[in-house]
């Protein structure tokens, strides 16, 4: 990928240091929050919904083979060309191979973490094909040279003040004010040419329907269907997980996505796309393909990570995590961040480069509290940590404490005797209530003082108390 | 201390203290003994217990994470019911406990029986033994944190908040993200302190806004991670667990505070 990345906490710390940073992401998850919760309280069959929506995704990963046969031969007949990629590098592969047989010198591009997830961009610009993205805020972190920070609000860690920076720098007129309604004028403006020249549109799905054949898009912007309508060739990059059996299916949990991810009730613009041009079709693309990703995705169908493959990307878990909306999209140095992403960051990129990403969490349960297909996010992300340790991952000097640790608390009376010990020890490093500094628990002592213990531990005022209950004097 | 006598045909009720209570704050556990005590349990401490394994858990060491479990459940398996004041530790007790020991065949049943009987403490007072406070008076201003493993592994919320009403004189102030989490994590607040420290500090920053005398909440890890915070900013906030206030020691020092 790209420079030799820095460690996650390393990462982390850049994150809590940026002030701005921290504005934009309260902004933006602190919405996110406020109208989800609207909508789901406007929504009394929210738990029904999810409880089917559940069901939907869990009846198609166990019978994925069945239903990417059905899309395949639907999609076909439907004039769609179908590709199957096995993981990142074939995918980025199919695409720029169809690119380069289209002759394509612009690409537009709608939003899709697929993509991302591929390495699309990049191998685009390595062959030499210019890549524009459409979607408004894909459109500013493109500008900036940078990744996506949040599946749903790619450039939610960009203030709109750093974006009228952006748009001065990088539209041609620059926009002639800093109110968001003149800035949006501006990338329109800008995007219009490309969106009327490009040789070939890419898109993402968020659902592969089945019984019809179709992809599916949603968007706030139109963006997609400009993006795969005027041009010749339409790619769609998705992964497998995105089958539905019907349209029904898709619209089931499209109530779910949408007001999980915005509160809202539904996109502007759901689109299906069926296949390409046909005779008496007013627009539509000559070629359309449809490139469906494995990348370690029936590895998850058997192994204890599979409860992920039901996620349809709404990004709600992030928005109520209290990590994320501390640290952002960037620091957690995958494809996708926040919750899911510390669950499939492990599958994408291997636990040994992420393995900080399950530990990175508080275990408060929040994620799966507000999950809309109900994925035991703390769950599999324990199961990451039961791995990591399996597999000697972790530091040494933490197995070494915890197996001492582990060897006396399964003594009790050695444990009693620690405990009166390390107690009178704890009470001797601090004065008037409070320890400010412990050597071997910097990491708490840090940033907040440690309570003083009494001095006596339960057990043993207990135990004094019982012997003289039994003798009375 | 009200001299209660443990009433002969109460449930036998083993109290889990948990290793954090036992070390720093063993006021917690009398207080617990006491309100079990006056719900009418007969109450026992199992001189085997130590700690519920959450380290090992929370670490990814299933192993030692499993053996802990094994010797809590066979410490307290004779038991009625068994009581914690912790919704972590119960939370452990009720959900990991059956998964860390679902292939063992000699354990699985044992930790689904324990787990289906195992309690946070004000959660058993009111659901299990219809108790309520009586008699109980602090004048104060005071507001509550749900701690995320008891809220949302034990639904643990309406119970603590109806016990708080019957103590005459407290007046509860809504908190600002009452079910966000404090920061704490457990291990995680020592791994990653600087995440842990931002997410602290915003929840300081809520506990300021409401003026309140007292913070309570039902975990010591919370209320340590809290009280040291607040501690640190200077703050006045004074911070107890719930059933301190509940079994009528509030009136002695806070967390932090030296009597």
């Amino acid at each position: 990928m790209d420079a030799p990345q820095l460690a996650f906490k390393e990462r982390a710390a850049a994150a809590l240091a940026d002030g701005a940073l921290k504005i934009a992401i309260d902004r933006t998850t602190g919405n996110a929050e406020r109208k989800r919760a609207a909508a789901v309280a406007a929504f009394p069959e929210f738990e029904a919904a999810r409880a089917r929506g559940k069901a939907i995704k869990d009846h198609v990963i166990a019978h994925l083979d069945h239903y990417l046969e059905m899309f395949e031969r639907n999609a076909t007949a439907a004039g769609a060309q179908v590709h199957w990629a096995a993981d990142d590098a074939e995918a980025r592969a199919i695409v720029t191979r169809i690119c380069l047989d289209a002759r394509a010198k612009l690409v537009t591009r709608s939003k899709s973490m697929l993509g991302e997830e591929i390495g699309l961009p990049h191998a685009l610009a390595d062959a030499g094909i210019e890549r524009v993205e459409t979607d408004l805020a894909e459109h500013i972190i493109q500008l900036a040279g940078e990744r996506p920070s949040h599946i749903v609000w790619p450039a939610m860690h960009r203030t709109r003040e750093q974006v009228a920076q952006l748009f001065k720098v990088g539209h041609v007129p620059p926009p002639a004010a800093e109110d968001p309604a003149t800035m949006v004028q501006s990338a329109r403006r800008e995007l219009r040419a490309k969106f009327l020249g490009a040789d070939i549109g890419i898109s993402g799905a968020n659902f592969l329907v089945a019984d019809t054949g179709a992809t599916c898009t949603v968007t706030n912007e139109g963006n997609a269907e400009l993006t795969t309508t005027p041009p010749r060739v339409h790619i769609v990059t998705a992964g497998i997980e995105k089958l539905v059996p019907s349209t029904a299916h898709a619209f089931a949990l499209l109530r779910l996505l949408v007001r999980s991810a915005t509160g809202g009730e539904m996109t502007q613009y759901t689109t299906f796309h069926h296949g390409p041009r046909r005779e008496g079709d007013a627009d539509g693309p000559e070629e359309m393909h449809i490139v469906l990703v494995d990348n370690g995705r029936t590895r998850m169908l058997g192994d204890e990570f599979r409860a992920m493959l039901r996620c349809i990307r709404c990004g709600a878990c992030m928005n109520h995590c209290v990590v994320y909306r501390q640290i952002g999209g960037h620091a957690y140095g995958g494809t996708y961040p926040g919750p899911m992403g510390a669950v499939l960051t492990p599958v994408l990129d291997g636990l040994a480069q992420s393995r900080d990403l399950a530990h990175a969490c508080t275990m408060n349960g929040r994620c799966a509290e507000v999950c809309p297909v109900g994925i035991p996010l703390p769950t599999l992300l324990r199961a990451w940590r039961t791995r990591s340790w399996r597999e000697r991952l972790e530091p040494g000097s933490l197995r070494v404490g915890l197996g001492l640790w582990a060897m006396v608390a399964r003594r009790p009376r050695l444990y009693r005797l620690a405990s009166r010990i390390g107690v009178r020890a704890l009470r001797l490093m601090g004065r008037r209530g409070w320890v400010r500094s412990l050597p071997l628990a910097k990491g708490w002592t840090a940033y907040r003082d440690m309570p003083r213990p009494a001095g006596r531990t339960f057990m043993e005022q207990y135990r004094a108390e019982q012997a003289g209950r039994r003798a009375p004097e | 201390m009200p001299a209660t006598l443990p009433d002969p045909a109460g449930p036998r009720v083993g109290l889990f203290v948990t290793c954090l209570v036992d070390a720093i704050r063993p006021g917690i556990g009398f207080a617990a003994l006491q309100l079990l005590e006056e719900a009418g349990c007969r109450v026992e401490v199992p001189q085997t217990q130590t700690c519920c394994g959450q380290p090992a858990l929370n670490s990814g060491d299933d192993r030692d994470a499993a053996a802990l479990a094994r010797q809590t459940i066979a410490a307290f398996e004779h038991c009625d019911h068994v009581v914690l004041p912790s919704g972590s530790c119960a939370g452990t007790m009720v959900h990991a406990y059956p998964e860390l020991l679902a292939d063992d065949p000699d354990w699985a049943a044992r930790a689904r029986t324990m787990a289906a009987k195992t309690h946070e403490i004000t959660s058993f007072l009111v659901d299990v033994m219809g108790y309520r406070p009586e008699g109980r008076r602090l004048d104060a201003t005071a507001t509550y944190h749900d701690s995320c493993a008891g809220l949302r592994e034990l639904g643990i919320a309406a119970q603590p908040r109806a016990l708080l009403a019957e103590i005459d004189g407290l007046q509860m102030r809504p908190l600002e993200g009452n079910d966000v989490c404090c920061g704490f994590g457990g291990t995680f607040c020592v791994k990653y302190p600087r995440i842990s420290d931002a997410i602290t500090t915003d929840k300081a920053l809520a506990i300021e806004r409401t003026g309140a005398e007292l913070l309570l909440a039902g975990d010591l890890g919370c209320l340590m991670n809290m009280a040291g915070k607040l501690h640190r900013r200077g703050a006045a906030t004074r911070c107890f667990h719930t059933i301190e206030v509940l079994a009528g020691r509030a009136d002695g020092p806070a967390i932090g505070e030296e009597g």
